[in-house]
């Protein structure tokens, strides 16, 4: 496998430069852009594996981007955001970003969400293969039969669709959203008591102690991440 | 009958008036009054007594004043007693004890005794009665004995001196007496006290022996008494009646009705009122007093106006609403105001008897409202003063030169027509002379109206009347002439002077409106007290002629100098003016509080509350008591009062819009900041990080990574002091959501991974939890602070529990150890920013965390709290209210 090409996108030059190291001695090739035109330039013409992007650009917002980019690409977009802009992140989450990282961040989060966004990139088509392994469960999808340390586990409808979903897009964030208009349609998009409901279903049922989840991840406010 | 009717009906407005009554009287002290018939019965004796008994049961009494009169019984029982110094008071260059309320406020005794309530204070003294000595005294919440004689009541003063033939001037308003809370009547029989009076064991003074014992007649004894029982028999048939009306409860409304006087110029005035007082007394109603002035009356002489106001004094201090109402006509006036205020019964003076071509005002008002009950009260005997003829008829202000004026016009007259008598006939010229009348009424007034008329009649008759140049009349026909054109000009005459008086009067009062127009206009556009302060003192120079000053509070409500005085100084008495402005009352000049002062002051009183003192200072002290100008001066009061009070609030919105504006750079600062202070710490943690990657000997790599931690403990400090100023700032919009404590109990635990370092946490989370309605981020943000807590303050191997129940209309959350636990008495203190458990605590930290944890969940609308755990160990509960759930039920599916 080349090396895969990462984008940066941020304005601070400081962060720009601890970032390109860091990405470098995880053997990217790492490409900087200080504005958000920029930034989509580079994208349209590197053919990246990866994005990275500060939200507080100076000449056009994070949202904005993505949507941008969306249009034409589906290139893993991890966003860098302060604390403060909680709203900014939901909303370019739900445009499309795969990931986030809350400022300030340490070298070793950011490697690892890197990588793990390297490694979807790797599987053949979305999400692999019919057969899932994670902890004690096995999924398989072409007979939707799921099975926790061999036994079946009965799962409504709508419970099979929303772990099929959430498995296909292992390590991204999926905001509430996302997640209901995908699993209940777009008309459901404001009822998100239904998701926290039928989650706490999938997590009684498939985690081994559903009140500190291992798989089934809160990112509070924002929505949940599936970590095979 | 109203009163029988009042019995059994309380009305809302009497219970409420009962309630605050009875409020008032709690915080006020109590009153108890001694009374007797006369001098020598042994009040001062009986009062003494019962202070004594008092004393003894360890109450805190003090004489304020006792006349012994030099009687050794007296004295001896006064001995023991705590004696107040008397204050002596310059009058003449005579000394005059008197008693001294401000020494007797200051020391603030349980009880104090102050003799002879009727007495008048020396020159000077604050007030010029004792009686409102004492009420300052109940107003300050001290309890007085006191002692009254029947003769000294203001309702009997009069019947009293009717019958010993001795009028008293020293009085005490009956309502003082009435609103008494206790009234021990003390008792003798005349024959007892007139062997008293010969045992010497009576005060008199050597002066006026032989009038006294004038007055010390059995036949007086007797009466005195009678007066006093009944007094008092009519006090405790109050104080039954209202516990009767105390005790009833029955709902219906009973509109009561109740008692106008009419007060007239005439002398019986006066009578009038004490009678309509006492009526007014018995049948235990409310009752008015007024006074019509009709054009007539306005041009009454000084002494006759005077003493109209001084009987509209008496009637209000004997209790009575009073009023001045214009009009033409006195019957008129007084039925419209009796029909408005539901007054049925209407009590008047028999001023003048009927004559044939005019009907007593009683007969006048008997017509007008057949339904209205008209009680005349009887004349005093003796002849009417003559000075009431007259008096008010021909009396006009104009000066001798109008009479002149008069004069030559009618000469003028007569010189004029005089080369015409050839041309036009005798009446004709009677028309000219008439018409000199009229002009001279228009311009000149009544009297030399008059003399127009009679010099007309007796110039037409001289110089045109044949024969001429005689007084000779030689038809008879010509006597008609001259008395149709005499009484035809005298009636013109007085009809245009009236004209004249009216238009004069609308013009005065249309120049005060418009005076009061301006200043309300000027008023409303004054941005600053000063400017108040100066429209006011232009309104006062015009409209009375008077100097005016504005006296403001400051924050403690202690009043400043005067705020700026138009055309001089006004000597203000701070002290008075504080005065009037924590009483809410008006003081100085013609008042009860301090009349000797030349200043009146008025207090400001907005709606909201006293914004200030108006002091005043006229040329001349009666205008004062004229009804109209304290009206004119009540209304200007008002809208100054009302000026300020905006003054006031528009100073608070602008102190309100600096706030603001203040508050909005405070954020813009903090956005500035977040953004400023987290970039370079990210850099650092980053830079830091990369370095670390390289590789580096043990040393450099401690220091790379001491350097990272102390960039993330200052990262999160800023990020704490940050959150903390946008809490505190209520900028903070929830996001809040219906859902389950367990998903933020999970992220928290996994966010705190690393502050837990490996302690065992339990968690314990029923599975029938309901949902609640939070902002999962700055929940989970309490519970990673807590946790973050238990980590730092707890040895490696302890347990920490998470918990949640139900409890009431809350959840409960908490999040305990069992490690060392909390300082004890400490733990509210807690919350309290930058406070930490241990001072002297090697644990890293500022102490925030646990007050944005206060701030959180106060903002969701609930509660945290910090306890010890049994058997050791810290707990932090927090509670958030369940709030009503929308319907969260998710539609069923059919099964796959």
């Amino acid at each position: 496998m080349s090396e895969p090409v990462v984008i940066l996108v941020e304005d601070e030059k400081q962060i720009r430069r601890f970032v390109h190291t860091a990405l470098e001695s995880e053997g990217c090739q790492v490409f900087e852009a200080e504005t958000a035109a920029r930034g989509l330039t580079e994208a349209g013409t590197r053919k990246p594996d990866l994005v990275i992007l500060d939200l507080g650009l100076p000449d056009r917002d994070g949202v904005d981007f993505m949507r941008d980019l969306r249009s034409w690409s589906s290139v893993p977009v991890i966003v860098l955001s302060a604390r403060s802009d909680e709203t900014d992140k939901i909303a370019a989450l739900d445009a499309g970003a795969d990931d986030y990282l809350t400022k300030p961040f340490g070298v070793g989060e950011l490697l690892a969400r890197v990588r793990a966004m390297l490694r979807r990139r790797g599987l053949p088509g979305e999400g692999g293969g019919p057969l899932v392994e994670f902890g004690e469960i096995r999924m398989d999808r072409v007979s939707r039969i799921v099975t926790r340390q061999g036994e079946e586990v009965h799962l409504t409808p709508i419970e099979y669709r929303l772990l099929a979903y959430l498995v296909a897009n292992a390590g991204k964030v999926l905001t509430h959203r996302q997640l209901l208009r995908e699993v209940w349609g777009p008309s459901h998009v404001d009822s998100p008591h239904y998701l926290r409901v039928f989650m706490g279903n999938l997590r009684k049922k498939l985690e081994a102690d559903p009140a500190r989840p291992e798989h089934f991840l809160t990112e509070s406010g924002l929505g949940y991440r599936f970590k095979p | 009958m109203p009163a029988n009717g009042s019995d059994n009906r309380p009305d809302p407005d009497a219970l409420l008036e009962r309630i605050q009554e009875e409020e008032q009287r709690a915080r006020r002290g109590k009153l108890k009054v001694f009374f007797g018939a006369s001098a020598g019965v042994g009040k001062t004796f009986a009062m003494l007594l019962a202070a004594r008994q008092l004393r003894t049961q360890g109450l805190d009494v003090v004489a304020g004043i006792v006349e012994t009169h030099g009687r050794t019984e007296t004295a001896v029982l006064l001995e023991g007693l705590e004696k107040l110094p008397l204050k002596e008071i310059e009058y003449r260059e005579r000394f005059i004890k008197e008693f001294d309320l401000d020494a007797a406020l200051a020391r603030r005794p349980a009880l104090i005794l102050v003799d002879e309530l009727a007495h008048t204070n020396a020159p000077g003294s604050r007030h010029p009665k004792r009686w409102q000595d004492v009420n300052e005294l109940l107003e300050a919440g001290i309890d007085v004995f006191t002692t009254v004689n029947v003769q000294h009541l203001e309702s009997l003063n009069d019947v009293v001196g009717g019958i010993t033939g001795i009028r008293v001037w020293e009085t005490v308003p009956d309502h003082v007496f009435d609103e008494a809370d206790e009234v021990v009547l003390v008792d003798l029989t005349p024959d007892e006290l007139l062997k008293r009076l010969k045992e010497g064991k009576v005060y008199l003074p050597q002066q006026a022996k032989s009038a006294i014992s004038n007055f010390f007649r059995k036949g007086n004894l007797i009466a005195l008494r009678e007066l006093a029982l009944r007094r008092t028999a009519d006090r405790v048939d109050e104080e039954m009646r209202a516990y009767r009306r105390a005790e009833s409860v029955q709902p219906v409304w009973q509109t009561r009705d109740s008692l106008l006087v009419c007060v007239g110029a005439g002398p019986g005035g006066e009578r009038a009122v004490r009678a309509a007082s006492r009526i007014a007394a018995q049948l235990d109603v409310p009752w008015h007093a007024i006074y019509v002035e009709t054009p007539r009356l306005q041009r009454l002489p000084k002494g006759a106006r005077e003493r109209i106001l001084q009987t509209l004094k008496l009637a209000k201090d004997l209790g009575a609403e009073t009023i001045t109402l214009p009009g033409d006509d006195a019957a008129d006036v007084t039925v419209a105001y009796a029909r408005d205020h539901n007054l049925t019964k209407v009590v008047v003076g028999r001023d003048h008897e009927a004559t044939f071509w005019r009907r007593s005002f009683a007969e006048r008002l008997g017509r007008l409202a057949p339904d209205l009950d008209v009680i005349q009260v009887a004349r005093e005997r003796g002849p009417i003063q003559r000075e009431e003829r007259g008096a008010f008829s021909f009396h006009t202000q104009s000066p001798w030169p109008a009479y002149v004026w008069s004069a030559a016009i009618c000469t003028a007259v007569t010189v004029l027509a005089t080369p015409l008598r050839n041309w036009l006939e005798l009446s004709n010229i009677v028309m000219l002379f008439l018409l000199a009348v009229m002009g001279v009424a228009l311009r000149l007034g009544r009297g030399p109206a008059v003399l127009a008329a009679f010099l007309s009649v007796a110039f037409f008759d001289f110089f045109f009347v044949p024969p001429r140049l005689s007084f000779a009349v030689s038809d008879v026909q010509y006597l008609v002439t001259f008395a149709v054109m005499l009484t035809v000009a005298l009636v013109v005459g007085q009809l245009m002077a009236n004209l004249r008086f009216q238009a004069k009067v609308s013009m005065s009062r249309e120049g005060r409106a418009r005076a009061l127009y301006e200043a309300a206009r000027d008023l409303s556009a004054a941005l600053l007290p000063q400017q108040i302060a100066e429209i006011c003192g232009r309104f006062a120079e015009r409209v009375f002629g008077a100097k005016a000053a504005i006296i403001l509070p400051d924050a403690q409500d202690r009043l400043k100098d005067p705020a700026g005085t138009e055309g001089g100084v006004l000597a203000v008495d701070t002290g008075i003016a504080q005065w009037a402005f924590d009483h809410g009352e008006a003081a100085g000049l013609g008042t009860d509080t301090l009349p000797a002062s030349p200043i009146f002051y008025l207090p400001l009183k907005a709606p909201m509350r006293t914004r200030g003192v108006l002091a005043i200072e006229p040329r001349q002290g009666e205008w004062l008591q004229i009804p109209e100008q304290r009206r004119l001066l009540d209304t200007f009061s008002t809208l100054v009062a009302i000026a300020i009070e905006r003054v006031h609030y528009v100073e608070v919105a602008q102190d309100a819009v600096v706030k603001m504006e203040s508050e909005r750079l405070r954020n813009s600062v903090l956005a500035v900041l977040s953004h400023d202070l987290r970039t370079p710490l990210t850099a650092l943690v980053g830079l830091s990080d990369t370095l670390g990657l390289t590789p580096l000997d043990s040393r450099q790599g401690g220091t790379v990574s001491a350097i990272r931690e102390e960039a993330v403990r200052m990262s999160a400090l800023v990020n704490n002091l940050l959150d903390m100023a946008r809490l505190q700032s209520g900028e903070v919009k929830l996001n809040r959501q219906w859902q389950p404590v367990e998903e933020v109990v999970g992220s928290a635990l996994k966010a705190s991974t690393a502050a837990l370092a490996g302690r065992e946490v339990k968690v314990d989370l029923p599975d029938d939890l309901p949902f609640v309605e939070f902002d999962a981020v700055l929940i989970e943000r309490v519970l990673c602070n807590l946790l973050e807590n238990a980590g730092k303050y707890t040895p490696p191997q302890a347990r920490i529990g998470i918990k949640a129940a139900r409890k009431e209309r809350t959840m409960e959350i908490s999040v305990c150890d069992n490690g060392p636990g909390l300082p004890h008495g400490k733990e509210e203190a807690l919350f309290d920013k930058f406070t930490r458990g241990r001072a002297e605590s090697a644990v890293p930290g500022v102490g925030l965390g646990l007050a944005i944890c206060r701030a959180i969940v106060e903002v969701h609308g609930g509660r945290i709290w910090a306890a010890n755990a049994a058997p050791h160990g810290a707990c932090f509960i927090f509670s958030l209210p369940l709030g009503s759930p929308p319907d969260l039920s998710v539609p069923p599916e059919a099964d796959a």
